[in-house]
């Protein structure tokens, strides 16, 4: 692909909504103004806990649903009047669509590209999707990561310029995400953009150019995951516990120096700190001044989930 | 209208290999909705088996038998013999198998529906006990009064000659093939459609579908054109099965009675698709496509005449689509009918199909 095509893409605009307002039956608020912006070539997350209102706001970008006020263009286009011209160029995969047991692979792929003017190869989507294998299998005989791969098959199967996925791996087991994850970057890779929902936080961090955390249908931060752990107060997390907890109280962690904020739950300390060499030294003297013993004791980087718990207090999947 | 900058390029997994037509998804999707009626084994049974059974069941029991010998009982005194003698002499006497009981057994048995009739003599002549209510006791009566009479030297003032007649063309089977053809027509159109589409809006099929360029009309067409298909074979097989073991006779063309039955396919998948055209859950449906069937069974002679309904209701047991159905398959298939005398039944199931499909249209959701 020549060079300023690349670049031209990079500065396309392949989703934008201002202001997106849905609520169901005039009373659930489901996405309350929402603005987004995704670039041509962009793999965009959208974060958040389940009933957050990602699917909703997937399913407006999607021209799925109406919104009840707000505007949304793809490809610089709005979904009224072009519908059909755009549907040609995307490809969707639903949170659970059960494609028919009966047919086969192959056969459900050729279903899905012979809507398209300018289908894909089924071959090539199978061959990408590692599917070739099961082509003559029936739908009803895949496992549950096979399954998820053929959904994307079927998304791809109109050679798409913008993939959406809604929670494309959730309930699978690690090896079929990590697959998944590659599809997705292989897409991006031949200048596809990808926009999904998630509420896993590794998979955003690892598969996401950028993303908006989502709660209670508002975007409650944005940018890239390296931008968003930076935007906390503190980039590490001093995890600890002690042991016969004798009543220490939060303001005594609090005080240690390069704490940004404490956390406790049932009896695990969570600092956010800057600099751990500062804090931890400090943290080891007090607690031996009191003659109290850790009984755990662990450092890291802050993940998406601090910044999703200390933009919240809530946790992103509460299990 | 392609607008230019959104030209094809670029496209990311690589070249397109072909290019599709206009009706490249209809035809993926008739292929498709074919090979799982075909993977689905229940679809053969209910479709194609389970009439042919219920045939072959009815044609058994209702078959034309010979005239069944009638048993009466007569009860045992003095003169018991000399109504064996006359019954013996009569006319009558293939027909009539009596017994002589003491009077208990006689009623008792009479009363289990062994006996048709008991006969009791005495000096002033012979006297009959039956039951108004079952017709072979009416007709023994008849029978062995007749008997009695002749033989006793009752001279009848006209002479009268029957032929007997039991031709093809005019038995119970001729009746009921025609009304199970119809029946059947509805079951599937009703499943075929209400059931499937519910099933694939539960599995967000249906959503999936919208969500690519698939058009909705094509998908319409082609649940319509995998009801045609089916029907061709229904009628070919049952009809061909009453051919084939009943030597039943198909007066009218088979190019009208498909016809007829293709009108029928449509207008009952014109209802299916109405009943599922916002039920969310298989159970839903299911209940609603058997409540819009029921009355159907009952009064739009399946398995016998309507006529035996009130005069009141009788126009409208007619307005109903397996009546004109029904009516119109018996007209050509029994009577030879021709296509256009059975305007008034083709109107109807074009009515019924035609406006549910529309109520349909306007009411479906794809989600």
């Amino acid at each position: 692909m020549p060079v300023w095509s690349r670049i031209m893409q990079l500065v396309d605009t392949a989703i934008r909504c201002r202001n997106l307002k849905k609520t169901y039956d005039g009373k659930v608020e489901a996405v309350r103004g929402l603005d987004l912006e995704i670039s041509a070539g962009e793999c965009f997350g959208l974060l958040g806990p389940n009933g957050a209102g990602k699917t909703t706001t997937i399913e407006i970008l999607e021209g799925l649903l109406q919104p009840t006020s707000g505007e949304v263009e793809i490809l610089r286009r709005t979904w009224e009047g072009n519908e059909r011209e755009l549907r040609e160029l995307l490809g969707i995969s639903l949170q659970e669509t059960r494609l028919s047991e009966k047919l086969t692979v192959r056969e459900t792929v050729n279903l899905f590209s012979s809507f398209y003017h300018y289908p894909a190869s089924t071959q090539h989507v199978l061959e990408e999707l590692s599917l070739t294998e099961k082509a003559d299998a029936m739908v009803g005989k895949l496992s549950g990561g096979q399954k998820q791969r053929l959904a994307v098959a079927t998304a791809l199967a109109g050679n798409p310029k913008i993939l959406f996925l809604d929670e494309p791996t959730t309930g699978l087991d690690p090896q079929s995400r990590r697959q998944l994850w590659e599809i997705v970057r292989g897409f991006q890779q031949h200048g596809g953009t990808v926009l999904l929902t998630t509420h896993y936080m590794d998979e955003a961090e690892r598969l996401c150019d950028r993303l908006a955390i989502i709660d209670q249908g508002k975007i409650i931060a944005s940018g890239t995951p390296a931008e968003l752990i930076a935007g906390l107060s503190g980039h590490h997390v001093v995890e600890f516990a002690i042991g016969g907890n004798n009543g220490f109280g939060d303001d005594l962690w609090s005080r240690l120096p390069g704490v940004q904020s404490v956390r406790n739950e049932d009896g695990l300390y969570y600092l956010q700190v800057d600099e751990p060499h500062h804090t931890i030294p400090a943290l080891l003297s007090a607690v031996q001044q009191r003659g109290a013993q850790l009984a755990h004791l662990t450092t890291r980087q802050a993940s998406l989930e601090d910044v999703f718990v200390q933009l919240t207090g809530r946790h992103l999947r509460e299990d | 209208m392609a607008l230019p900058q959104l030209e094809t390029e670029p496209r990311h997994m690589e070249a397109p290999v072909a290019v599709n037509g206009r009706w490249a998804g209809y035809r993926a999707l008739l292929g498709a909705r074919m090979k799982e009626l075909w993977r689905e084994p229940e679809v053969i049974f209910w479709v194609f088996v389970f009439p042919i059974l219920l045939a072959l069941g009815l044609g058994i029991a209702f078959r034309n038998k010979p005239a069944e010998v009638t048993a009466i009982a007569v009860v045992s005194n003095s003169r018991a013999q000399s109504v064996l003698d006359l019954l013996r002499r009569s006319p009558a006497q293939a027909g009539i198998h009596a017994d002589v009981l003491d009077e208990k057994t006689a009623l008792d048995r009479f009363r289990l529906g062994q006996y048709a009739l008991v006969v009791t003599a005495d000096d002033s002549g012979f006297h009959y006990r039956y039951d108004p209510a079952r017709p072979e006791s009416v007709l023994a009566r008849t029978q062995v009064d007749d008997g009695l009479q002749t033989a006793s030297g009752r001279a009848d003032p006209v002479k009268t000659e029957a032929t007997q007649s039991s031709e093809p063309g005019a038995r119970y089977i001729d009746f009921l093939i025609p009304g199970l053809l119809g029946m059947n027509l509805m079951n599937s159109g009703m499943w075929g459609i209400g059931f499937a589409v519910v099933d694939m809006r539960q599995r967000k099929l249906l959503k999936r579908f919208i969500a690519s360029p698939m058009r909705r009309t094509d998908f319409l067409l082609a649940l319509g054109s995998s009801r045609l298909v089916l029907m061709i074979l229904e009628v070919i097989l049952l009809l061909g099965f009453g051919v084939l073991a009943f030597r039943m006779k198909v007066e009218g063309s088979w190019l009208a009675i498909l016809l007829v039955a293709g009108l029928g396919a449509i207008s009952f998948g014109g209802v299916g698709l109405l009943t599922a055209s916002r039920a969310q859950k298989i159970e839903s449906v299911s209940g609603l496509i058997n409540l819009v069937m029921m009355p159907m069974w009952i009064f739009s002679g399946v398995f016998f005449s309507y006529e035996r309904f009130p005069q009141v209701v009788q126009p409208l047991i007619k307005a109903l689509p397996l009546t004109a159905l029904n009516d119109a398959l018996r007209g050509i298939i029994l009577q030879g009918a021709s296509l256009s005398s059975q305007w008034m039944p083709l109107v109807i199931m074009a009515l019924w199909g035609g406006i549910s499909f529309l109520i349909a249209l306007k009411w479906f959701r794809w989600s």
